[in-house]
């Protein structure tokens, strides 16, 4: 039986990749992924598709519906500036995943890099007064670049000189981000801010704040902007440079890299480095233009490096697949947030876990394709048996 | 008389000179730190800083002929020695009495447990070919469904039950995904670990929304040993060290000897390493390389699930969203940091539970950021897995699902 299941199986994943597989498996992963959270609240008593209504308008994505009249529309203008702003990091740190993806590495130390990138450019912006503004921004920014690619390229060292697995040293350097920047910040710590009973740090000066583009309290920011140009620069790199073709190739296959002279050493470490200043950035933006200052809890529960993985996985690490990935884990987290989700609809404690559950049902979908294959096939052995054959035979 | 000769020139011959070097200097980096402690307390500057000066010369002199992991070694802990004796010195010696006490050894194996167990899962499993860094989340979910089934039964022997269950349960879907669906076992792992923190924090929220009080958990027993107290000179000390330790400290300390015996002196481990080697042999004489796979990652779940239950009813005694913070990962280097040997990786928990333990009386009597301390086992885990792990190697077809033919 075997020996004719997997031959079929094959062609059939093949052909999957080739037509359709570029979209649609990522698409029927979330609809999967959804449909099973579905099944859970309905678990738990509630109705699924309440619940998704209510958190869909928490999201702010209703803004785009001609029909809302003009207090509805100030309320989701107020949740969609929220939802865009979560994605603004997210797309820089799947880019942090993504580039190292592409050269065959598995960075999960997002995380750790987005801290120090922000640590970097509170302490920039907290110091240099001043400076005009588009300096003292730029100077925030390229400190953090400067500090994620360090985080980054310290783990993309060890992986090329001594072989050190980097999803192991880079875990280790997420967690002496978290308990060090908690060190830095909190009351007797080094960077702690001036007031005098609250573990936080000082407020970034105006000078080195990101522009704000729409709203009033917790406006979107530029940053935004600088983030679709970051994905924009993520694909040129990889896709119109020496260096992006080096990293692909040794991702593709080192040892044909190797062979070819292209140093597999070289391009692990510059993979790592620039994925660093991908989250680096990242981390940069969220304090210069959102958070403005951090307390020492924020260390313990602010996870935009992890997620970032599963937006670089769903969007299959091309730019807009992350632009919209990054869109939908951003609409996610905001929709099922304490602050915009009815507690009478669902509770939002379970909401948040939900949405961590969906997040990494869509990762187990968009990892195992052939899944979606064996669905696929199933759909179609049920709809016309004959039909089976054929791309087999084709094939 | 010939036999002894020819052993002694074996002996001498692997024992190189300049191994020789690099060994003398590393002891003189712990002897460095060692004036330092009770038993001699030098007070003075100059003791410990020739020692470490004279041990950072041989590591050096090694390096330059070519030994360069022991004579790094040897600097490093020539450096590192020295620093810990001028630290050391700074503090009054009733301090350092009271930070390193058999408590403190006592300490380590408790923190060294749950990581242990992990750890040993994570051995099984990658010896078959399967990579596992869903172990944190394996972990997760024993430690929550440790304190649900003990709440929910009163017993503690149900929690563990359900812990086993449920983190076996967990691997089972790590497995299918990466055995059958040929998904990325790293991507897959990830999941995993996503998964048991969505699942646990979700039941956490619904099912104790007032959070658990202290009290309504069964805890694992503690075994007492009160009869080492009366062993001649040490007594103390071993009623300190193993007097009070928790049953599952012992069954951890079984499991270990069990998973090398099982693996390296039985037929079944012979089988589950060769599958782990080279899956298309193992296949070829007669080995089911999915069912060995399916079993390992599931004993595996099963084995982190302990860990993690340990941490919930056999330490603290509660539950909270996402408490094993990341012991799972430490267990993952400690599997690489042990080449994939139980013995060895239980020798790495150790260093690391030792970490663990050395934080809290340092924080308490030298008064340093606790955060910062915090922070000790990843460096110490960073620091081993950069030194050591070069030489390390896999099982050779670690990560990479097979297909039959």
């Amino acid at each position: 039986v075997n020996e004719r299941r997997v031959p079929m199986l094959d062609v059939l994943s093949r052909w999957f990749q080739s037509r359709a597989g570029g979209v649609l498996a990522p698409l029927a992963a979330t609809l999967l992924a959804f449909l099973i959270g579905g099944l859970v609240v309905l678990i738990t008593g509630e109705n699924p598709l309440r619940a998704y209504k209510a958190i869909f308008e928490g999201t702010g994505l209703n803004w785009f519906f001609p029909w809302l009249d003009d207090i509805e529309r100030n309320a989701a203008a107020r949740d969609l500036q929220q939802t865009l702003l979560v994605m603004t990091p997210l797309m820089m740190t799947a880019a942090a995943v993504a580039f190292a993806f592409r050269c065959g590495l598995f960075n999960i130390g997002g995380q750790g890099q987005y801290w120090v990138g922000f640590i970097a450019a509170l302490w920039v912006g907290t110091n240099l007064s001043g400076t005009p503004r588009i300096a003292h921004v730029a100077l925030a920014l390229a400190a953090a670049i400067v500090a994620g690619a360090i985080w980054g390229g310290i783990a993309g060292i060890l992986r090329a000189t001594v072989g050190a697995h980097e999803v192991i040293t880079t875990i280790m350097l997420n967690w002496i981000a978290i308990y060090g920047g908690t060190y830095l910040f909190e009351l007797e710590g080094p960077l702690h801010g001036a007031s005098p009973s609250l573990p936080r740090s000082d407020e970034v000066l105006e000078s080195a704040q990101i522009w704000p583009i729409w709203g009033n309290i917790q406006a979107l920011h530029a940053g935004i902007f600088i983030a679709m140009a970051g994905l924009i620069i993520y694909a040129a790199v990889l896709n119109r440079t020496t260096l992006g073709y080096e990293v692909r190739a040794v991702g593709y296959n080192p040892e044909a890299a190797r062979y070819g002279g292209i140093s597999v050493a070289k391009n692990y470490f510059l993979a790592l480095a620039i994925s660093g200043a991908f989250a680096g950035l990242a981390g940069s933006l969220d304090i210069l233009g959102f958070k403005h200052a951090v307390d020492t809890s924020d260390f313990a529960t602010n996870f935009v490096g992890f997620t970032g993985i599963a937006v670089a996985l769903l969007g299959r690490n091309r730019a807009v697949g992350m632009f919209l990935a990054a869109l939908l884990f951003a609409a996610l987290q905001v929709g099922t947030s304490s602050r915009q989700l009815d507690p009478a609809v669902f509770d939002p404690d379970l909401a948040t876990d939900l949405a961590t559950m969906i997040q990494a049902l869509v990762i187990f979908f968009v990892a195992a394709e052939l899944l979606v294959v064996y669905i696929w096939s199933a759909r179609r052995h049920l709809r016309v048996r004959p039909a089976m054959v054929e791309p087999e035979v084709r094939a | 008389m010939e036999a002894r000769s020819v052993l002694v020139g074996e002996a001498v011959r692997r024992l190189s000179p300049v191994r020789t070097i690099a060994i003398a200097g590393i002891a003189l980096g712990l002897l460095a730190c060692w004036v330092a402690l009770p038993p001699w307390t030098v007070r003075t500057i100059g003791v410990p800083l020739a020692l470490g000066l004279a041990g950072a010369a041989l590591g050096l002199a090694a390096v330059a002929r070519d030994e360069r992991r022991l004579g790094l070694w040897a600097i490093t802990a020539s450096v590192g020695g020295t620093v810990g004796a001028l630290w050391l010195q700074s503090q009054d010696s009733e301090t350092i009495d009271s930070v390193l006490t058999a408590g403190l050894i006592a300490s380590t194996l408790r923190f060294a447990t749950p990581l242990a167990f992990a750890a040993v899962g994570g051995i099984i499993s990658e010896r078959s070919g399967v990579v596992n860094i869903g172990l944190e989340g394996m972990m997760l979910m024993g430690a929550f469904f440790g304190v649900w089934g003990s709440i929910w039964s009163g017993s503690w022997v149900v929690g563990i039950l359900m812990a086993m269950v449920f983190g076996g349960l967990l691997a089972l879907v790590h497995a299918v995904f990466s055995i059958h669906l040929l998904a990325d076992q790293i991507v897959s792992g990830f999941a995993v670990n996503l998964l048991a923190l969505g699942v646990t924090g979700f039941l956490y929220s619904s099912i104790y929304p007032a959070g658990i009080q202290a009290g309504q958990v069964d805890r694992v027993p503690i075994v007492n040993l009160g009869f080492l107290d009366s062993v001649p000179r040490i007594g103390d000390f071993l009623n300190t060290v193993f007097g009070s330790l928790s049953l599952l400290v012992w069954v951890m300390f079984a499991v270990v000897v069990l998973a090398y015996v099982a693996l390296f002196k039985t037929t079944i481990g012979l089988r589950l390493r060769s599958v782990g080697e080279h899956p298309r042999a193992a296949d070829a004489v007669g080995i089911s390389v999915y069912g060995t796979r399916y079993v390992a990652v599931v004993i595996s779940g099963m084995l982190a699930a302990l860990g993690g239950a340990f941490l919930s009813i056999g330490f603290v005694g509660t539950f909270a969203e996402n408490m094993t913070s990341g012991r799972g990962f430490i267990a993952l280097a400690a599997v690489i940091f042990g080449k994939w040997r139980p013995g060895w990786a239980f020798a790495a928990t150790l260093l690391f539970g030792f970490g663990f333990a050395l934080s809290i009386p340092l924080q308490r009597e030298a008064d340093v950021s606790s955060s910062l301390l915090a922070t000790l086992p990843y460096v110490l885990t960073l620091v081993a897995v950069a030194g050591l792990i070069g030489r390390s190697i896999p099982p050779a077809a670690v990560g990479r699902p097979y297909r039959k033919q």
